[in-house]
């Protein structure tokens, strides 16, 4: 395992530690794992928080600032943050008017996000939870937990954070939250595997020649294992499955956005940009705006994803809204 | 014979538990590895190493206050799935039993079975599934029968560890439909399930605590 780390044990507490010192706008708690708003909570404002295992970097704690995120609980890599963490972190950014719990789709995230809204409700703090579950490599949704929350976590949670910054009530919030997972699908590819530092080797073996078509971003395996393919041909694997599943169709507007998994070079995510926007021009379909970067990752995988959102103009205009946070910044 | 359980035994086996745990940190890690995300391990040694040291710093009294310390910290430091299904199972076994500082062994039976159900009420596993339930639901099951025969402590506390491994056992031929295993499909099938296996150890414990 070759890593830029101190001791595997301490590698979340002191990213953390790191992320404070660059950050003066945000706050850490570090004892329960959480990077907040230096200024929440914000009075009458609906809170946001959300969380998950560390790994997926810039995703959750880069989405907190201005117009985002109020707090994010920062679990083990790959492991969902406990309930203590969430109930104090709604407690922080609850400023009079709620929180809004954003949750992936991962049996984990969903059991400790559920017990933390039970305990908050208990404490008298008004709690709505929204699901993501954008996965379209997931096919049985009847047999499996589910699809599980991907790219449309990092869109939702920069359009409900726009909607709380507008003063909207909590279930207005949750209303855009929900309409914008409902609208968005999301599928995946690895070119390689990834090492969990505690673990310290990697979580499943992709040959030379192989590629892992709907990966999860914890290494999931997906729908099968390919070989080696074109960027071109990649991008016909990943954006038709995910076109036939909403269905998009001809002249929808789309947000589409092109995410590294933590190991593959920007400059190839722009390769894949290309082609997909090829194959959406192919169709008929909009590209109202565009996202290209590591947003989502796992740890250091290389491959990518694609996000499509349909939007409408308000979807649009809360995409548009300032945002001013470590990873996601614009208009303000 | 004594046909009770007293909260010192309760303790060692807690204490019991988190050793095997230490020990097959390795295997579970690569169990989950094999069809999750290779955390297993590393989530239930820091989990136990956290109730052992709750215990050590006040040790509880009574059986129901034991259970709610072991549940409450292993919600608080596991995290991912199995910090709310292990912690589910210990709050309801505590919350089970009244504020006796001995139990009987059909009290215990009953405990366990109450933590049962808080885990089909969280986690929404049915048998087959490939999940910790799978040895779980057998084991108490088996601790039920071996009580309602007449068997003394010693014998259903066996006959429930050899149900627990034998259901473990049964996981490996299983199609997962429950947690990150589902998403394998039909590439689950022949691996043994990481929860299941932690539930045999749990069993174990029980037998090598003398409870």
């Amino acid at each position: 395992m070759k890593k830029l780390i101190n001791d595997p044990q301490d590698v979340v507490a002191e990213a953390l530690q790191g992320i404070e010192a660059a950050h003066p706008d945000l706050r850490v708690d570090h004892q329960h794992k959480i990077i907040y708003r230096g200024d929440a909570p914000r009075p009458q404002k609906v809170g946001i928080i959300s969380g998950g295992g560390s790994g997926h970097e810039p995703l959750h704690g880069g989405f907190v600032g201005l117009g985002m995120l109020d707090a994010a609980c920062a679990g083990e890599v790959f492991t969902s943050p406990v309930p203590d963490q969430m109930l104090a972190a709604t407690k922080l950014v609850d400023g009079g008017a709620g929180v809004l719990h954003v949750v992936k789709n991962y049996t984990g995230d969903v059991l400790n996000f559920d017990m933390a809204a039970e305990m908050a409700a208990a404490t008298g703090a008004e709690v709505l939870s929204v699901i993501t579950d954008d996965d379209v490599a997931v096919q049985d949704s009847t047999w499996t937990a589910g699809r599980r929350g991907v790219g449309v976590t990092v869109l939702l949670e920069k359009i409900a954070g726009a909607a709380a910054e507008q003063g909207r009530t909590l279930e207005q919030v949750a209303d855009v939250a929900r309409q914008v997972n409902a609208n968005g699908r999301s599928m995946g590819l690895a070119l390689s595997s990834c090492t969990i530092p505690a673990a310290g080797k990697p979580t499943f073996d992709l040959g030379d020649n192989e590629m892992e078509l709907g990966v999860g971003i914890h290494g999931e395996p997906g729908r099968q294992r390919v070989p080696l393919a074109t960027a071109r041909e990649i991008a016909e694997m990943l954006v038709e499955p995910v076109l036939a599943d909403l269905p998009f169709t001809h002249s929808d507007n789309v947000i589409a956005f092109v995410n590294g998994l933590g190991g593959t070079p920007l400059i190839e995510l722009y390769v894949m940009y290309n082609e997909v926007n090829r194959i959406l021009n192919h169709h008929g379909i909009q590209v109202a705006r565009s996202l290209v970067g590591s947003y989502i990752t796992s740890l250091e995988m290389a491959g990518t994803s694609v996000t499509l959102l349909k939007v409408d103009d308000e979807l649009l205009s809360l995409w548009d809204a300032p945002v001013k946070t470590p990873a996601l910044r614009w208009g303000a | 014979m004594d046909e009770t359980v007293a909260t010192e035994a309760l303790d060692r086996w807690i204490r019991s538990f988190a050793l095997l745990v230490a020990e097959n940190k390795d295997l579970l890690t690569d169990l989950d590895a094999a069809i999750g995300d290779g955390d297993h391990g590393t989530n239930m040694d820091r989990g136990m190493r956290a109730v052992v040291a709750a215990l050590d710093d006040t040790q509880p009294g009574v059986p129901s206050a034991l259970f709610n310390k072991v549940g409450i910290t292993l919600v608080s430091t596991v995290g991912g799935a199995s910090g709310p299904l292990f912690g589910t199972f210990f709050l309801r076994a505590g919350a089970s039993l009244g504020e006796t500082t001995e139990i009987s062994l059909a009290q215990l039976a009953a405990a366990l079975r109450a933590g049962l159900e808080g885990i089909v009420t969280r986690g929404k596993a049915e048998a087959g599934d490939k999940t910790m339930y799978d040895a779980l639901a057998p084991a108490v099951d088996a601790l039920d029968s071996a009580i309602s025969e007449g068997r003394d402590k010693a014998d259903a506390l066996k006959l429930a560890v050899d149900a627990a491994e034998s259901g473990r056992d049964a996981t490996t031929p299983m199609l997962a439909r429950k947690g990150r295993a589902s998403y394998l499909g039909e590439r689950s099938v022949g691996h043994q399930d990481p929860g299941a296996t932690t539930v045999a150890l749990l069993m174990a414990a029980a037998t090598r605590a003398s409870l």
